[in-house]
């Protein structure tokens, strides 16, 4: 037991993925911590998973639940993998169960308190030598005691209790709104030295689960609040965005872009730890380019993943094939590995927890993702700009490249809102757009973009075939092309335009 | 075993004024309304946690009345006469009988 006055407050990690960072190190250890949120905001699972993550870590815990009965928490719990009976059985987790009875209303005679509760909680931390305790949630004991200075008075002593025993406690409480008042009773903050508080908002149709720390007495913990996702098998994943610190490694190192051309005009190929966004209207070419940059990669003996958003497997494929790249067998090879998922299937977050498993699984020298925009229909602006923060700052950290696309909404000119958002974190920006000549549309690249190295200024034509993509001359006398108004311009004034600077050199 | 005994438990913490209070209270109802068709098990929770976890009892006093059926659970330190004889089933329900008071 620690000694709170005295002693620098320790803290417990708790091994809930990204809260020990969110929190500097974990729960305050022998204290109590409120996590406050709305109906489905997951505080009975954070409750849960704290158990959860004790017991992986050779600490007993024990759950007093005030609302669902344990076997309905045994059932739920199961999804994310967590077998409580088992653990039930081994002594490591108990229950101690204060839910609702059946056709319990008792008669009140007279004044009563939960000395009986109390004692339960305490018999069950010292007999199992539990070092967490989750109680969820602390509103129904309000069901239990009529009077709210009574309700006041039993949870200090709750509180007191458990400072005794010198278990590190979370309790859960409800709230009613996700910006408002703590919790719905306005005491149960009082009894703890911290609030966290979860949410779960809706905004433009869609869910966004946030984690904030309010009140950490004390100590240390990051601010503000950070988007958290809920995935089977494994629970809460808190994405820590302002973990991600910009210390990654730049290197030297240039790989190729899978095109000889594009390599010339990028200055000798891309850098390896690079950021790429390929920007450009629907059908200008951006599923080539992710299929020439795999090519170029498996061609130089590197494992290559891609993650395709728009189109399925088998018309990725079918393509690859018809610019003369064999996906199948370099998947069979297992120089190259292609994921294809719907973005309606799951929200952003889950997304981005599912790229860094496979990323971290497979291994690869470089990633594309095809295409950003379409994983921008199912978010929020905010979730959108966390996730792209989220993917470059994994792929740097993992040292490798990655060629994001990106479709612009008009066919000729424009910028769309992905590039807006992670212009400023990429290295490299390459557009593709169509330029409308005497009645003919053709294509156009430029290298906009390209930190640390010399590049191509030019606009130039390109072109495909059977055999991928051929980038040829710049349009010199075509002015206007990344405006979406291409204008001939006479021979005479490019040459004296030129002239020009020239001089001035 | 008397068909018409009462069984009755009642939880306590310790020598809490309100437990204290509870015990003698329900001794005195008992010698003035049950004659002796009574027994009492008293539970200090403190001492039987186990007993507690095992009827699931959230607070004290609180007294059960085992038998006869149905059960019944009256919570409180007892005072109010009137309540514990409702949840004894001593006063039959929906008659409007009035308890002489001391």
């Amino acid at each position: 037991m620690i000694d709170q006055e005295t002693d620098g407050i320790e803290k417990l990690e708790t091994g809930i993925p990204g809260f020990d960072f969110l929190s500097d190190g974990g729960l305050p250890l022998g204290r109590a911590t409120l996590i406050a949120g709305t109906a489905g905001s997951a505080k009975t699972i954070f409750a849960s998973q704290f158990l959860v993550e004790g017991i992986q870590r050779g600490e007993n815990g024990v759950f007093v639940t005030f609302e669902e009965p344990p076997k309905a928490l045994r059932k739920n719990m199961r999804g994310f993998g967590w077998d409580i009976q088992q653990w039930e059985n081994e002594g490591k987790w108990v229950f101690v169960d204060a839910s609702p009875q059946p056709g319990d209303r008792p008669i009140v005679s007279g004044e009563y308190d939960l000395g009986a509760l109390i004692a339960r909680i305490e018999h069950a931390v010292r007999k199992y030598k539990a070092s967490r305790i989750s109680l969820d949630s602390l509103g129904a004991i309000f069901s239990h005691l009529s009077d709210s200075a009574q309700v006041r008075s039993d949870l200090f002593r709750l509180a007191s209790a458990l400072r005794e025993l010198g278990v590190t406690a979370i309790m859960t409480a409800e709230r009613v709104e996700e910006y408002g008042e703590i919790s719905r009773y306005g005491v149960e903050e009082f009894v703890a030295d911290n609030v966290v508080i979860v949410r779960n908002v809706l905004a433009d149709e869609k869910r966004r689960r946030t984690i904030e720390i309010l009140k950490y007495r004390g100590t240390d913990h990051q601010k503000g609040e950070f988007p958290f996702t809920i995935i089977n098998k494994k629970g809460i994943v808190i994405i820590p965005l302002s973990a991600i610190e910009l210390e990654q490694k730049s290197s030297d190192i240039r790989i190729t872009s899978g095109s000889e051309e594009l390599d010339r005009m990028c200055g000798s190929g891309f850098f390896r730890d690079s950021i790429i966004l390929v920007s450009g209207a629907t059908g200008t070419g951006k599923t080539l380019m992710v299929t020439e940059f795999m090519d170029g990669g498996v061609a130089n003996g590197e494992r290559c993943l891609v993650f395709a958003f728009e189109e399925s497997r088998e018309q990725l494929i079918r393509n690859a094939t018809g610019w003369g790249v064999d996906f199948k067998q370099m998947e069979k090879e297992g120089k190259l590995k292609v994921v294809c998922r719907y973005p309606e299937t799951t929200n952003l977050e889950n997304h981005l927890i599912m790229m860094k498993d496979i990323i971290q699984e497979f291994k690869p020298n470089r990633v594309a993702v095809d295409s950003l925009s379409a994983l921008e229909r199912v978010s929020t602006l905010k979730s959108f700009r966390e996730f792209i923060i989220g993917l470059t700052s994994f792929i740097k950290q993992q040292e490798i490249g990655g060629l994001f696309t990106s479709t612009t909404p008009n066919l000729l000119g424009g910028a769309s809102i992905t590039d807006a958002h992670i212009s400023t974190i990429t290295d490299s920006i390459i557009l593709l757009r169509y330029v409308e000549m005497y009645g003919e549309m053709r294509r156009g690249i430029t290298v906009l973009k390209m930190r640390g190295s010399m590049h191509d200024k030019d606009i130039r034509e390109f072109s495909i075939d059977h055999q991928g993509m051929h980038i040829g001359k710049p349009f010199r006398n075509v002015t206007g092309i990344l405006a979406g108004t291409p204008m001939y311009t006479a021979q005479s004034e490019v040459e004296r335009l030129s002239g020009l600077f020239d001089e001035k050199i | 075993m008397d068909m018409n005994r009462i069984v009755l438990r009642l939880y306590i913490t310790g020598n809490s004024v309100r437990s204290q209070q509870a015990i003698a209270n329900i001794y005195r109802i008992c010698q003035e309304d049950l004659g002796d068709q009574y027994n009492v098990e008293i539970i200090d929770v403190l001492e039987q946690p186990q007993r507690a976890e095992e009827e699931k009892i959230m607070v004290t006093p609180t007294l059960i009345k085992q038998l006869p059926p149905p059960l019944q659970r009256i919570i409180g330190d007892m005072s109010n006469t009137e309540k514990v004889l409702l949840g004894l089933d001593i006063v039959p329900e929906g008659l409007q009988v009035r308890l002489p008071e001391d």
